[in-house]
């Protein structure tokens, strides 16, 4: 090891700027230490104790700049001509820190821009009520898709929202349309007159596209969450929006779409639908609401409430759609079991609705069920909903993932008990890209066995998704499907196929 | 109601979450903002919650403002140099020295504070030898508290014992007075830790010599020197005014330069000749002046400004405007620097000292933007400076009014620390900083950047006290 210092007469460095040029030295192979310093007093003073100063650089003047290092001999040469280098270098940017100066991503949404009026809020459940907060604070309505939200923070924020005319869409709320927007999962379907309001994300998109088909568009789709019509929260996020569209001069006829309500929530719904001025259809699937006043409709079902909807907005009867006539398949079925494998909650809530007064018993739920494991299907009816907590815990929801609902299905086709298997087909903007082509290999394998069962199956969407209507039934068809219009219509059917076998067995 | 025009005009998305959501809404035209979220409060998700209660809250917002209007109207200027036991009755009546940072007791001091104990205990004659001096201070015969507690700031070790003297910064708006002590220099310094002859040599002439001189040239000026007047000249000159007081350092020595020539007698000229190499001299100036200002607006009902933040070299805290007295702590953060040669990472003492009240203050870390000959601390270009100053911006309530940062086309200095936009952001305040060996007796080993640790915050934020129930 070897000493050796290198004066420049009158030159002068910013000491950071000379800690920087010694810190780029001193790690290398050879060398031991590294230092430049003005050659002040002081600094001398400094590398004598650290054993860095030799007699030229103890003869240098505070103008001068030193330049002490130790080291190997071969080690050093090119580290002094380095440090040359670096100090006859014109000062520029030596690592990847450097970024252009736009403006990064604001880290909390209380540094969104000003003007910002709409906030949408998927973190994991337990943030997304704080997020929300912050976003009612600041005057932005809220769409909130996060699910396990406690329904204690979702009063609070619907309270919060009330006071302040604001709307909390949410939590776990899956559709929204406004202005033509899609928020979440939603269908590229026509504007018009309708305005829909709901609790439940697929009956929004049954109706809403259902009334596209028909030629009725929507004026907006506004969905409040499934917990809204729950006694706690009390309708809030309904009566908000019920209120904002019995004002908008672009909405005509509104449709209200739910699960059961809770009975005092239903009436004061009821009760504001009656003073809305305008005319509603009211879908609460599996509720014995009547209608208080002329103008406000109850329908039974999804198809019954777009056909409801749709008649007051053409002002005309809207011709039925003939469902087909599968009783010739009756006697070439060779199980007896419906086995219903739902995507959409509202679709599989609706089908145990309609099916239970006509087949009776039926289960909704299958014993030890583990991903990547064959299914064990009940001796006896099944209606599933694939996006239940207990199979989509760590997997990403049917609508999104198909892999789930793949098992399923391969398991109820090939099981010789099974006589109907229904799925349900929901595209649109969220969706997967391509579901029907997913499950269609599925059905295909089945479909030329002696022991296959009929695959019924509804497609949710319109022409104008990404994935085409059309497109998706043609799959579904070829693949050996039958295919009807929507969740009403392939309840029913299955009910009537079911029902003839029943009969004759 | 709003809703109705929700439906009539444009939207104006702000996205938290899944960025699949904001995409279809881009390719729609419509502006969406996506926030670059983590889960708020380290994950705590109940603090979260209590963290947006505050966030917007009227009574907040309003404390907060009448906190930043107090701090901002201090006018500090500097009026005395006195010996600190005038200043500070507690150390005349009692045998007391002053520290930087929350409380410590001795036994749990770092090395350089305990030679700076040291070192003061033998200026003040209370010992003779080193030993003794460290049996005194652990048998209680020496008493400790912290220099914010008084009213003052020392950097580093921040030991003020009686006899040094003190520079005393006033507003005259309120009378509100308050300290630190005069700046011995760079390399071997008590305030670091050093030990030995040299350092009790100047510790010795700066009270006899230095103070007196300070104090009458002081008094022989036509008006008081305006600290916040020369900090916002030396913001303009590349000084950020915390590891960087080279600018103001001058400015302060041609305002006294012809003063002390006047008092040879008293040693003016040899306190020409240390200033002359001192280029950390206003730093202590830069110290009182902030702790004056972050002072006024401390125990605003409500506000969530920060009004200190110290480090004892051991742990570091916070103290609120809103939060009373208390301190919120943390184990001192390690400082990421560069380094005096002969010395590395594993002999740097954790952060410590007073001066980080300048960045309380929007100095420091806050106006690194001002400051290029720094900026080889953070990466080494103008930019990466830059780009700190501005994400300071957003855990600041407000900007400074005088104290302008050049590089951002002058926009004010971000000042007042919001503790809800630290917990929320998770961004920690950057400070900029010296570095003590970790031994005592040895001294400064290098400079650099560190953090605030969110710990800090965070238990500040636990601790905040319940609003009343909302109107």
């Amino acid at each position: 090891m070897s000493v050796r210092n290198v004066v420049h007469e009158n030159l002068y460095f910013d000491s950071v700027a000379l800690m920087r040029v010694a810190a780029s030295l001193d790690d290398r192979p050879g060398i031991e230490a590294v230092s430049l310093v003005m050659a002040t007093d002081a600094n001398r003073d400094v590398l004598s104790d650290a054993g860095l100063l030799t007699d030229e650089g103890r003869a240098a003047g505070p103008n001068d700049l030193i330049v002490a290092v130790r080291g190997n001999e071969a080690a050093l040469v090119e580290a002094l001509s380095d440090a040359d280098a670096a100090l006859s270098q014109p000062w520029s940017p030596t690592d990847g820190t450097a970024s252009p100066s736009h403006a990064a991503s604001p880290r909390r949404l209380v540094g969104a821009p000003e003007g910002a009026n709409l906030a949408l809020i998927s973190t994991p459940g337990r943030y997304a009520a704080a997020e929300a907060l912050k976003a009612l604070r600041h005057g932005m309505h809220v769409f909130i898709f996060s699910d396990n939200v406690p329904v204690q923070q979702e009063v609070m924020l619907k309270q919060e929202a009330h006071q302040r005319g604001l709307l909390v869409m949410g939590a776990d709320c899956g559709t929204t349309i406004l202005n033509g927007l899609p928020l979440g999962f939603a269908n590229a379907v026509r504007r018009g007159d309708v305005g829909l309001i709901g609790a439940s994300g697929t009956g929004l998109q049954q109706i809403s596209t259902l009334l596209d088909s028909m030629g009725v568009g929507i004026s907006q789709l506004i969905g409040v969450g499934s917990h809204d019509l729950s006694a706690e929260v009390g309708g809030l996020s309904m009566l908000t929006a019920l209120d904002a569209l019995a004002e908008d001069p672009s909405t005509n006829v509104i449709v209200l779409v739910s699960k059961p309500p809770a009975p005092a929530v239903a009436g004061e719904v009821l009760a504001r639908a009656a003073a809305a001025g305008k005319s509603v259809v009211v879908s609460f699937l599996g509720s014995d609401v009547r209608a208080p006043a002329p103008q406000v409709v109850v329908a039974s079902d999804l198809r019954e409430a777009a056909r409801a909807a749709a008649r007051l907005s053409l002002g005309a009867d809207v011709p039925a759609v003939e469902a087909p006539d599968l009783s010739p398949l009756v006697d070439t079925l060779p199980g007896r079991w419906l086995r219903a494998l739902y995507a959409g909650g509202t679709f599989a809530y609706e089908a145990e609705l309609l099916l239970r007064p006509v087949l009776g018993a039926i289960s909704s739920r299958v014993e030890r069920y583990a991903p990547g494991r064959v299914p064990r299907l009940p001796d006896s009816h099944l209606v599933l909903d694939l996006g239940d907590d207990v199979f989509t815990s760590g997997r990403p929801h049917p609508m999104i993932d198909p892999a789930t609902r793949i098992e399923f299905l391969r398991a109820a086709v090939r099981d010789p008990a099974s006589a109907v298997v229904v799925v349900d087909i929901v595209i649109g903007h969220g969706a997967a890209e391509d579901p029907a082509g997913a499950l269609a290999p599925v059905i295909a394998e089945a479909a030329g066995s002696p022991t296959a069962p009929l695959v019924l199956a509804f497609v949710v969407g319109t022409g104008h998704d990404p994935q085409n209507l059309g497109e998706q039934e043609q799959l579904l068809r070829d693949a050996g499907a039958v295919v009807v219009d929507d969740s009403t219509t392939a309840a029913e059917v299955a009910g009537d196929v079911l029902t003839k076998i029943g009969a004759t067995r | 109601m709003s809703l109705r025009t929700l439906f009539a005009g444009d939207l104006h998305v702000v996205n938290v979450g899944l960025e699949s959501f904001a995409q279809p809404l881009r390719d729609s035209g419509v502006d969406v903002t996506s926030i670059d979220w983590r889960p708020p409060a380290h994950g705590d998700d109940e603090l979260g919650l209590d963290l947006a209660r505050l966030v917007g809250h009227p009574l907040v917002e309003a404390s907060n403002a009448v906190a930043m209007d107090r701090i901002l109207a201090v006018q500090p200027l500097w009026v005395d140099v006195c010996p600190a036991r005038e200043a500070i009755p507690a150390l005349a009546e009692r045998r007391l020295l002053l520290h930087a940072g929350p409380p410590i007791a001795w036994a749990e001091m770092c090395g350089p504070m305990r030679a700076a104990v040291v070192g003061a205990a033998l200026l003040e004659g209370w010992a003779s030898t080193p030993a003794e001096a460290e049996r005194q201070a652990a048998s209680g015969g020496i008493e400790f508290e912290p220099c914010h507690h008084h009213d003052a700031v020392g950097p580093m070790a921040g030991i003020i014992s009686p006899s040094m003297p003190l520079i005393v910064v006033e507003d005259p708006a309120t009378g509100r007075r308050s300290y630190s002590n005069l700046n011995e220099g760079q390399g071997r310094c008590l305030r670091y830790g050093a030990l030995g002859d040299d350092v009790m040599d100047r510790l010795r002439w700066m009270s006899a010599r230095l103070g007196p001189s300070l104090r009458a040239a002081l008094r022989s000026l036509p008006e008081r020197v305006n600290l916040r007047s020369l900090t916002a000249q030396a913001l303009q000159m590349g000084d950020e005014c915390h590891s960087r007081n080279v600018a103001s350092s001058a400015l302060l020595v041609r305002e006294l330069a012809g003063a002390l020539a006047q008092h040879p007698d008293l040693g003016g000229h040899e306190a020409l000749e240390f200033l002359r190499g001192n280029n950390y001299w206003f730093l202590n100036f830069s110290m009182a002046a902030s702790k004056l200002a972050t002072m006024a607006g401390h125990g605003v009902e409500h506000s969530t400004v920060v009004t200190a933040f110290a480090r004892n070299g051991v742990e570091v805290g916070v103290r609120v405007s809103g939060c009373g007295d208390s301190w919120f702590t943390a184990p001192a953060a390690d400082v990421e620097g560069l380094y005096f040669p002969g010395f590395g990472p594993e002999d740097a003492n954790p952060d410590i000292g007073d001066s980080a009240i300048a960045e309380v203050h929007g100095l420091g870390g806050f106006a690194l933007a001002a400051a290029p000959a720094i900026v080889g601390f953070i990466g080494g270009t103008p930019s990466a400076a830059r780009r700190i100053s501005e994400e300071m911006a957003t855990i600041t309530v407000t900007r400074h009014r005088d104290y302008q940062l050049p590089g951002l086309d002058f926009v004010g200095a971000p000042v007042g620390i919001d503790v809800r936009a630290v917990v929320d952001t998770g961004t920690e305040p950057t400070i900029t900083t010296g570095i003590s060996h970790r031994e005592p007796g040895i001294g400064q080993i290098g400079a650099g950047i560190t953090h605030a640790p969110l710990e800090c915050f965070i238990k500040a934020l636990r601790a905040f006290p319940a609003l009343p129930v909302e109107p």
